[in-house]
């Protein structure tokens, strides 16, 4: 035996990187459920390409799975990784410059040959000198042949055999961070129930990788993590696309409403879709419709019915369905509608994030067409935010807008359970049958939110219309001072909203003059890199919006306690330009970076020291 | 459907509201709209369990003057939003009200889905082979050659059949009735609402405004008898001022024979299937112009097959029966979970 330094680590960064056909998501999953198992807060972003199979060896065609984990509070799933895996050239191309100084690069020596070099753009024989990366900890380790041959044995047939070399990539991983075996050999055995050799197979080739790595004289260090001081309570792994799926069925459930999901696939919001279609035993009606406006127009149809209905879609399906959007303000129905966005304009950046959907979302109707707008920001509060879109909506009787987006939805962090009984109840304003005649445009008088008449209620029956709509009534009207009403009427209804949502609240130092502002995706790169600002001496707050329309109601009196205010966007400052348009006296610098990434916390902090100087 | 089992005593006029009607005076709309009164109360169904969706365009306002639950939608987006109800509450009555370029222009998507899927819908189709709302454009179904505002030289687009486009989706049900023939169209409309399944009633309207007598040639006095054929299920397809004339399949064709010449007796006259699973005949029969034939009306198809609403509706039954996952806290804390004390 070789002898084992075991040094203690706070936080690791690693990524796994290969050919999309290699493997890598789930590979990076399964260190991620065993990470959190062993008790580590954590973060992931799976980063991968628009094609199922981009030609193999080549730089488009790199898979990504990045993931941050550590003994404390993780909010990001890191700027650069300590810990590269690469299991063919190109993976290194398309990494090389997000591995950090000192950090350790795992790769398959079998697959860095004369052509695949070439192939992946490399000039020479040496990538990692042309990368200028020959001080990392380079780790060359013929992953490819050493399968096959743990394999050579076993009866499997040596495509399949293939296939498993990224189970000794996480063999080695899991022996340099200490990591037992067990969490995966446990799903092997669960997953491949009915072909038992696959299980075994998968779990010969991880056993070698960790052995390969425990005796070759290359590595003398391991790593530990100790597990992180979190709050009490039961945990799972969950990602932003199946909490926002998971927040909706609860909402139906607090409301004792049917959830109706009507949806087209789309990049990256087809796992919404996906997830609710496998609930029906909570009776969840999952209707795959043949376009995006049929699944909005069927979720406003449901909605008319009495379900609690939703569609979800990205951007390009946003677009297409902005006129049943403004039916579903006209009718004043509950809807919600899921934006995740992605790169943009047009087709864009399929599988990349990006916040530039904003607009669209508070303005891109036709008419004067207020509706309310939430933005998750984790991939776990993606179930609150969800709730509570579905809470408004119901509650306030008007379609809501929630955007996340391609970083929440595939990425994932451990989430302390919410029970349902420690959720919100959810009252949905339904007419009653009364002596006098249901009007269906008469008003509670608090919230402005109209009376909901499912049909097949008796004695209710009414009609509604995208045609302007008499005051109380409902009838049919083109007179023009009704009009003008009705529009600042339903106004007024979605600013009423700000009673019930929360107040935005600064983070941070409490003296501090400069703010960073972000909204969505963005919070854990600002909350961090104001932690470490603050930790630094560097007197610095973050605000964060959840609630873009109607804003908390102390929004204009928050930015004013700033001196200097820091807008943050994955877009070319859509945020920035729109409280410059609400609030005529709050004036904001802007850090703007839209390359389909997240923004980092090294680049917010060195815009932050720019501004306060140091 | 659910029928209602208690006696409902309901009448036309309960399913009038009370808005006025707003069409053009002789519009063919009002006859129709006179035909839906009258089918509802046959049955059996209470008031409040109706839905009646339109899109846009003049028969679209068709809600309005409904005393049911009604939506006035956006353009062509009507069969989406009816699929939307009857998927959430499978026991309502869902009719569909919707032209020829709502369903089949700009709705043409959701118009074939909702047949593909046999979403339990009633839709009435009201075909007047023209834009009406928007002053006299030509629409999908408008004869080659027709002279409108948008085809000033005559269209050299080649026409829809609503009847063939519900063969080719698949479709389960499809009649045909004419706007002046209310008794006719009321009972088609009775037998639509009976199928279980998307029933598709095209109903030949005219548009005295934009299109006048556009289905004059089949409707008026001199000819309507021979270019008028009144399909029933089981019997001989007849027509005629005598009924002396009748169809008969020469190979792949439909011909026109006359009982007692050339030695053809009223055996060699085709019999109405309407129920059969092959769509065949019921394309030919759907296809038939006049003057060269007749043309068909009543009820050419209706398959019975189960429906899309049932078949999700036992799918999630089946999952509330088997999975064990009843409740959201179950969800919640199913799979791997870890707890942190």
């Amino acid at each position: 035996m070789k002898s084992v330094e075991s040094i203690e680590l706070k936080e690791v960064v690693i990524r796994f990187s290969g050919d999309s056909g290699d493997g890598m998501q789930f590979t990076g999953m399964q260190f991620s459920d065993t990470s959190a198992l062993e008790g580590n807060d954590l973060a992931t972003f799976p980063n991968f390409p628009a094609e199922i199979r981009a030609p193999q060896g080549t730089v488009d065609g790199v898979s990504g799975f990045q993931l941050h984990f550590g003994q404390s509070h993780i909010m990001t799933p890191g700027d650069h990784a300590d810990v590269l895996v690469a299991m063919n050239p190109a993976a290194l191309k398309a990494n090389a410059r997000w591995v950090n100084e000192g950090g350790t690069i795992i790769y398959d020596s079998d697959t860095f040959n004369e052509k695949s070099l070439k192939k992946a753009g490399f000039a020479s024989a040496n990538p990692f000198k042309e990368e200028r990366l020959d001080d990392r900890n380079v780790i060359g380790a013929p992953i490819t042949s050493l399968t096959k041959e743990a394999l050579a044995n076993s009866g499997i047939d040596p495509k399949t055999a293939l296939k498993t070399r990224n189970m000794f990539a996480l063999g080695i991983v899991y022996w340099l961070f200490n990591r037992p075996l067990r969490h995966s050999e446990e799903f092997f055995d669960k997953t491949f129930k009915k072909t038992p050799e696959l299980a075994e197979a998968n779990k010969t080739v991880l056993k070698a990788g960790f052995n390969y790595a425990e005796t070759i004289e290359a590595l003398t260090r391991n790593y530990k993590v100790a597990p992180a001081k979190i709050d009490k309570g039961t945990y799972r792994n969950i990602s932003g696309n199946v909490a926002t799926a998971w927040g909706l069925l609860a909402a139906a459930e607090k409301a004792g409403l049917q959830l109706f999901i009507g949806s087209y696939p789309i990049t990256p919001a087809t796992e919404i879709l996906q997830e609710l279609a496998r609930h029906k035993s909570l009776g969840v009606k999952a209707f795959q419709a043949e376009d995006e406006i049929a699944a909005i127009c069927s979720a406003l149809g449901a909605s008319f019915a009495g379900s609690l209905a939703v569609t979800t879609t990205s951007g390009p399906g946003m677009a297409l369905k902005t006129e049943a959007i403004g039916l579903g303000i006209m009718a004043e129905l509950p809807l919600v509608v899921v934006n995740v966005q992605r790169g943009g304009p047009s087709t864009g950046l399929p599988t990349k994030t990006e916040q530039s959907d904003l607009w669209q979302a508070l303005l891109g109707r036709n008419g004067e067409s207020p509706l309310i707008v939430l933005a998750a920001s984790t991939p776990a509060n993606c179930f609150h935010y969800a709730f509570q879109a579905a809470k408004l909506s119901i509650e306030h009787m008007t379609p809501v807008v929630l955007l996340t987006d391609g970083f929440l939805a595939n990425g994932s962090e451990p989430w302390r359970i919410t029970p349902m009984a420690e959720l919100p109840a959810i009252v949905p304003p339904y007419a009653q049958k009364t002596d006098s005649e249901y009007m269906p445009y008469a008003r509670d008088p608090e919230t402005l939110a109209r009376k909901w008449a499912t049909v097949g209620m008796e004695g209710l029956e009414h009609r509604i219309g995208g045609l302007e709509k008499q005051d109380i009534t409902g009838n049919v009207s083109y007179d023009g001072e009704n009009h003008e009403r009705m529009i600042a009427i339903r106004a007024e209804k979605v600013r009423r909203v700000a009673r019930s949502i929360p107040e935005l609240e600064a983070f941070g130092d409490p003296d501090a003059k400069v703010a960073l502002v972000g909204w969505g995706s963005t919070f854990g790169h600002l909350r961090t890199a104001t932690e470490e600002l603050n930790l630094a001496g560097k007197p610095v707050a973050h605000l964060h919006f959840h609630h873009l329309s109607p804003m908390p109601s102390n929004t204009e009196q928050m930015l004013k306690r700033f001196d200097k205010i820091l807008v943050c966007e994955i877009n070319t400052g859509q945020l920035a330009d729109y409280l410059a348009m609400r609030f005529q006296d709050v004036r904001t610098l802007r850090y703007n970076k839209v390359q389909g990434m997240p923004l980092t916390v090294k680049e917010i902090k060195a815009q932050v020291n720019t501004i306060i100087g140091g | 459907m659910t029928l209602n089992t208690k006696t409902l005593n309901l009448s036309a006029k309960e399913f009038k509201s009370d808005q006025e009607v707003k069409w053009c005076p002789g519009c063919g709309d009002y006859a129709i709209l006179v035909a839906v009164q009258k089918a509802m109360p046959e049955l059996g169904i209470p008031r409040e369990n109706y839905a009646v969706i339109s899109g846009i365009g003049c028969s679209s306002r068709f809600p309005y003057y409904m005393n049911t639950y009604g939506f006035h939608s956006i353009h062509g987006r009507a069969a989406a939003i009816a699929t939307g109800v009857k998927l959430a509450k499978p026991e309502l009555s869902v009719w569909q009200i919707t032209g020829d370029g709502d369903a089949l222009a700009i709705g043409g998507n959701h118009f074939i889905h909702e047949i593909r899927r046999n979403v339990d819908i009633n839709i009435l189709l009201f075909n007047n082979e023209i834009y009406g709302l928007t002053k006299g454009q030509f629409s999908p179904t408008s004869k080659t050659g027709a002279k409108t505002k948008t085809s000033p030289h005559g269209t050299v687009e080649r026409p829809f059949h609503p009847g063939q486009l519900v063969m080719g989706a698949n479709g389960t049900f499809f009649a045909r009735a004419l706007d002046t023939n209310i008794k006719h169209t009321t009972e088609v409309m009775i037998q639509a609402a009976q199928h279980k399944g998307a029933s598709v009633v095209e109903i030949l309207q005219n548009c005295v405004i934009y299109n006048d007598k556009t289905h004059a040639a089949i409707t008026d006095r001199e000819h309507k008898d021979d270019r008028q054929l009144l399909l029933e299920h089981g019997k001989p397809m007849l027509f005629g001022k005598k009924k002396e004339k009748g169809l008969r399949l020469r190979g792949l064709e439909l011909e026109i024979v006359e009982i007692g010449r050339d030695g053809v007796t009223l055996d060699d006259i085709l019999v109405h299937d309407a129920k059969t699973a092959n769509p065949a005949l019921h394309w030919m029969l759907a296809s038939m112009e006049a003057p060269e034939f007749p043309v068909a009306f009543g009820v050419i198809r209706a398959y019975e097959t189960p429906s899309f609403e049932d078949n999700v509706a036992h799918q999630i039954a089946e999952q509330q029966e088997s999975s064990p996952i009843r409740c959201m806290d179950d969800l919640l804390f199913s799979g791997t979970t870890w707890a942190v004390n």
